[in-house]
């Protein structure tokens, strides 16, 4: 099983069809979720506080607007922990959205530069499109299987 | 603070939840009896808001407040006022921020304000501002008087100075004006100088208002029936004192602490922004200079109309900065005119960079505050927008003949 970081990172569709397919999907709704439900001296906890975005310094610096920084908090980490990604580019919002256009140009450059292996492709508009999109998810997430996971040496697998 | 009717503000904001300060406008709000909500909307409506804009926006958030802000022009949610926020420093977001506060002032009724935050925004920063957003929501009416009635005074604690007024039948009979040191001991010194020179015991007063920083601890002191902040007690005083309450102003606001800049229609704020993020700035960049000069701050203002600011390399709008280019353009041989000059030039660019940008400058223009009694500032307002500045007697009362005029509405309750 491989983890594998999907962008969007909230979306449903792709954390689904990543989950059905064997892997690990590492998407944002499993962190928040972890602010939600881990007891803690705030009560009811309160899902992001000024001090996420500070923890997002470590991926953006201080002149990077706050949204961007808090945003990172959660995603960051998630990226470290990744070993493959799925990313889907210019999609509707109902698929997933992160909200913030500079989050979405650090988190696609950060996993580029990470090395690992990664499926780029475009939101699918027609039904035929759609099924292709799914048959390469598909594809790449078989393929996985094969990959020496956490040290890969594979480049960059764009498609 | 009494309560008053609940008010619901919409909130239109890219980040703040990301931010981690979504609980501190909650706080802020809660404080003046407020709620904040988003306005529903449809996704269909987010998809087709920017075509219909003509503003293409790559970060989604930001179409969905587009979305968001348009409900609440064609009045499909039932809210009271506005609040715009996003990130600071975030480019787009302050463009889509600028261009929705405009439309809603433009096309709607609701009282609006935005703010670009960090994650270090408290409720306290924001406390004012709501306060004033929600004052401007519910008290229309109060807002809406035009005329002092009866014998009523004002008192105007703020940051640097404390001042008060006595008011009798639409004119200002008594002042009183001293350093803020402690608070209460400072408006209670004030307040008895405004009595004095109005020559009224404080029994004969039929109603008291009190503003600015201290507004609360005074109030219980001398049980003041109104009690309101100073962005709308400021406006309210400032298109009186200068006979503008029908139509359109703007007034200025330099302080001590803080700067506001108000867009006013018919005497009731519209939009405002309150800037105090930096010091220099401030009023207090100003007393700093005159110190530097070995003048009274009172004798800067006439100093600075016989300078030129261009005559002085200004190298920074730090307090601290700013003042080390002054003391080394003295030693350099700059005159102290020139210096002054630099000095009102350097405030009045910060005020028009950093505040003017964000409210519809629409004449008159009015300034209020201590500092608009220093003559070189007014000057370097008109030099840099190139229109008339009105100064209007008493301006550096203000905050208390506002708070004198809006408090002969309680009189008979």
């Amino acid at each position: 099983m491989v983890k594998v970081f999907i962008y969007p990172s909230n979306s449903l569709i792709l954390s689904d069809l990543v989950d059905r397919f064997g892997h690990e999907p590492l998407a944002v709704m499993h962190e928040i979720g972890k602010k939600i439900k881990t007891a803690g001296l705030d009560s009811p906890p309160i899902n992001i506080t000024p001090e996420d975005p500070k923890k997002g310094l470590k991926y953006a610096a201080v002149e990077v607007p706050s949204g961007v920084r808090g945003r990172m908090s959660l995603l960051g980490p998630l990226l470290e922990e990744a070993q493959a990604a799925i990313i889907v580019n210019g999609q509707d919002i109902s698929f997933g959205c992160m909200g913030c256009a500079r989050t979405n140009e650090l988190i696609t450059f950060l996993i580029k530069a990470k090395n690992i292996p990664t499926l780029d492709l475009d939101y699918p508009r027609t039904e035929e499109t759609a099924r292709d999109f799914v048959h390469q998810i598909h594809e790449f997430l078989a393929g996985l299987d094969n990959i020496k996971t956490g040290t890969s040496d594979q480049s960059s697998g764009d498609e | 603070m009494v309560q008053e009717d609940l008010v619901r503000i919409a909130h239109l904001s890219c980040g703040s939840e990301y931010s981690g300060i979504q609980k501190e406008i909650e706080t802020a709000a809660e404080i003046v009896n407020a709620r904040v909500f988003y306005p529903e909307i449809s996704i269909e409506e987010v998809q087709q808001v920017q075509d219909d804009f003509g503003l293409h926006v790559a970060s989604s958030d930001l179409g969905l407040i587009m979305a968001r802000a348009r409900v609440l022009v064609e009045g499909n949610t039932n809210a009271d006022a506005v609040l715009i926020t996003t990130c600071f420093r975030c480019a787009e977001g302050a463009v889509v921020r600028n261009e929705l506060r405009r439309y809603i002032y433009e096309n709607s009724d609701l009282p609006v304000i935005s703010y670009s935050f960090t994650e270090r925004t408290t409720s306290g920063t924001l406390l004012t501002r709501l306060e004033a957003l929600t004052t401007t929501a519910r008290r229309r009416s109060l807002l809406a008087r035009e005329h002092q009635e009866g014998l009523t005074a004002g008192i105007d604690s703020g940051s640097t100075t404390t001042k008060s007024v006595v008011m009798k039948d639409d004119k200002v009979i008594g002042r009183g004006w001293v350093p803020t040191t402690n608070v209460i001991q400072s408006a209670n010194e004030a307040y008895n100088k405004a009595l004095e020179t109005a020559g009224v015991n404080r029994d004969e007063i039929q109603a008291l208002g009190v503003t600015g920083y201290g507004r609360f601890l005074i109030k219980e002191e001398f049980n003041a029936d109104l009690v309101q902040e100073e962005i709308t007690v400021n406006s309210k005083g400032a298109v009186y004192l200068a006979d503008s309450q029908r139509g359109t102003a703007t007034v200025i606001d330099i302080g001590g602490m803080d700067n506001k800049a108000i867009s006013i229609q018919d005497g009731i704020p519209g939009m405002f922004t309150m800037g105090g993020i930096c010091a220099g700035a401030s009023g207090r960049f100003l007393e700093m200079t005159a110190k530097r000069l070995g003048v009274d701050i009172t004798e800067l203002g006439a100093l600075a109309v016989k300078g030129m600011q261009q005559n002085v390399e200004m190298n920074s709008y730090c307090i601290v900065f700013g003042i080390q280019s002054l003391v080394n353009s003295l030693s350099k041989g700059s005159v102290p005119e020139d210096v002054a000059a630099a000095s009102c030039h350097s405030v009045v660019e910060q005020v028009f960079e950093q505040q003017l940008q964000e409210v519809e400058v629409k004449e008159p223009l009015i300034m209020v505050g201590g500092s608009s009694l220093i003559e070189g500032v007014p000057k370097a307002m008109e030099d840099m927008l190139n229109i008339k500045v009105v100064v209007p007697p008493d301006s550096q009362y203000i905050g208390a003949v506002g708070s004198a005029l809006l408090a002969s509405g309680f009189i008979n309750k």
